[in-house]
């Protein structure tokens, strides 16, 4: 009984913290651990390698796959092989992009566009574009032609639906606002609705250029003697993985740098966010 | 004496340029004006006239149509029937003579705080000198200077609001078409921009379309109050405030201006009511 009573007393005057409980739910990523567990990874794929753990033929060591990369650069082969890709992705790119921003821009802004363009780009975008490479050869021949025909498709379609969101998303209300103050129609496009819808823009230039990529090295195995794709298709064909790696390796590094390139443009054109 | 019907006035060349006695006279007239979206009736047969330098409120339940009636007045939206008039002419300094200040501000989120007073005046045909001073005046008139380099981002909603009435007073309105402007600010803030808006108002030589749902607001700034009905918005009472601006800062003028909003009140409660119960449309 008295026990109970003390205790009882101490509860009505002791303080206690309220238990803190908002902990989590905001991922932050720390600057250097992203790079500590790749540098992690790949010395454990070494040491296997290096210990013979698993058989190089199948997964060479990333050392053998530097050796590579180096002996391709010395002989200069790889740049070869780099600039017929880069001259595809580019050309292909900008040809599909210029076409894909005019076309997301009228169904954005026109009645009539709109309800042709989005039709078409319905039943036109599923279509995985390479599939569309034998039927460009047998219209544009066997260069250059289709690989770039094929990419500038891939990336046409998706530019489009990029370009024209974006252009929707446009709030409705600074449209109102330029017409309160009867600012001509270009004016509202170039001022309203080109920066309006940028951030969708560059979003899509993101997801295009990996669509390029993926685009050029298919075309690339399909038929072409220059070329990461090709490169990497012979390699394999040879058995020679720490090519067909160094190959991979090179990819990688150029998705990398184009997300780079694409970040530096949003710090710069979307410093307003 | 002015004209009425013959004589309304439209952007383009007028035969009468509204010039009496040294002063112009732009009047702005809401002609038997209806609207509906689709099967839904807007607004009914609202009809008044704003005079010059006169600041008219519009008051009534949520939902009523205040803010589509204003966007008529303001040639943003063409009403089913009925027209919004023009009667004389604006001060032929003014570049866009109903000019509208939004209640969401409307700032370009790209742009700096100089840039979007400039925004209204790219188009028009003054030198860039002449706009750099216009610019410049309107934002030293709201207070802005010091702010011109920064991004809406980086304000408060009072300033916000304060970029929205530069880049109005940029272009020399006639007549300012004000949607709610406060009522996305907090109360304090609400109190510092009623009075800037006391201040601009002042002198008369700019009118205004009120649109509030804050009878206060209302009682403190106008001239006249149009009370609407619940939706379809239709002119329940057109209510004159009895007294100057400027008296109605006084202490002594309190008591009145509180009966006058009870008498508004009195007269919107029961549909202010059966607005709030009713079922939304999808």
């Amino acid at each position: 009984m008295l026990d109970r009573a003390v205790s009882e007393t101490t509860k009505d005057t002791a303080t206690r913290p309220v238990r803190f409980r908002g902990a989590g739910f905001v991922p932050a990523s720390s600057r250097f651990g992203g790079w500590v567990a790749l540098a992690l990874v790949i010395a454990l794929w070494q040491i296997a390698g290096s210990a013979r753990l698993v058989n190089p033929l199948f997964l060479p060591p990333p050392s053998a796959i530097a050796r590579a990369i180096y002996e391709l650069a010395a002989s200069g082969a790889l740049w070869q092989h780099i600039s017929a890709s880069l001259l595809r992705i580019g050309v292909g790119w900008l040809l599909g992009t210029a076409a894909g921003v005019a076309v997301g821009f009228a169904i954005g802004l026109s009645r009539l566009a709109r309800s042709v363009g989005i039709t078409f780009i319905s039943a036109l975008f599923p279509i995985p574009k390479i599939a569309l490479l034998p039927l460009l050869i047998l219209w544009l021949g066997i260069g250059e032609e289709p690989k770039i025909a094929t990419i500038a498709l891939g990336v046409f379609f998706s530019t489009a639906i990029s370009v024209y969101s974006g252009v929707d998303a446009v709030p409705r209300n600074l449209i109102r606002m330029a017409q309160s103050f009867n600012v001509p129609f270009a004016t509202i496009v170039r001022k309203v609705i080109w920066p309006g819808a940028l951030p969708s823009i560059l979003a899509g230039f993101r997801i295009t250029a990996s669509v390029a990529l993926l685009l050029v090295v298919s075309a690339e195995m399909i038929g072409a003697q220059f070329g990461i794709g090709a490169f990497v298709l012979q390699a394999g064909n040879l058995m020679q993985t720490d090519q067909l790696l160094a190959g991979v390796v090179i990819l990688s590094v150029f998705g990398l740098a184009v997300g780079r390139v694409i970040n530096w443009l949003e710090t710069r054109l979307l410093h307003w966010r | 004496m002015r004209n009425c019907a013959s004589e309304v006035w439209s952007f383009g060349p007028s035969r009468n340029d509204g010039v009496e006695d040294g002063r112009h006279h732009m009047d702005l007239i809401a002609n038997h004006i209806t609207h509906r979206f689709g099967e839904l009736a807007v607004l009914d047969d609202v009809s008044f006239t704003v005079s010059a330098g006169e600041v008219v409120a519009i008051v009534g339940p949520s939902g009523c149509g205040k803010s589509t009636l204003l966007s008529i007045l303001g040639g943003l939206l063409l009403p089913s029937s009925g027209a919004a008039e023009l009667r004389g002419a604006p001060p032929s300094d003014s570049l866009n003579p109903l000019t509208f200040v939004f209640q969401d501000f409307a700032l370009l989120p790209w742009a700096t705080v100089e840039e979007n007073v400039e925004f209204a005046l790219l188009h028009t045909q003054l030198s860039s000198a002449q706009r750099r001073a216009q610019v410049d005046d309107a934002l030293r008139r709201t207070g802005l200077t010091d702010f011109r380099s920064t991004y809406p981002k980086q304000l408060s909603g009072g300033m916000r609001q304060r970029v929205g009435i530069s880049r109005a007073l940029a272009v020399r309105p006639a007549i300012l078409l004000m949607d709610e402007p406060l009522s996305a600010l907090d109360s304090q803030t609400r109190e510092l921009l009623m009075e800037d808006f006391v201040g601009l108002l002042a002198d008369g030589g700019m009118g205004a379309v009120y649109v509030t749902h804050n009878l206060e607001e209302a009682a403190r700034l106008a001239d006249r109050i149009v009370v609407l009905s619940r939706r379809p918005g239709r002119i329940r009472e057109v209510v004159t405030v009895p007294m100057t601006r400027a008296e109605r800062g006084e202490a002594a003028a309190r008591e009145e201006l509180l009966a006058l909003q009870n008498q508004i009140w009195s007269l919107i409660r029961n549909e202010a009511i059966d607005a709030e119960r009713e079922v939304q449309h999808a």
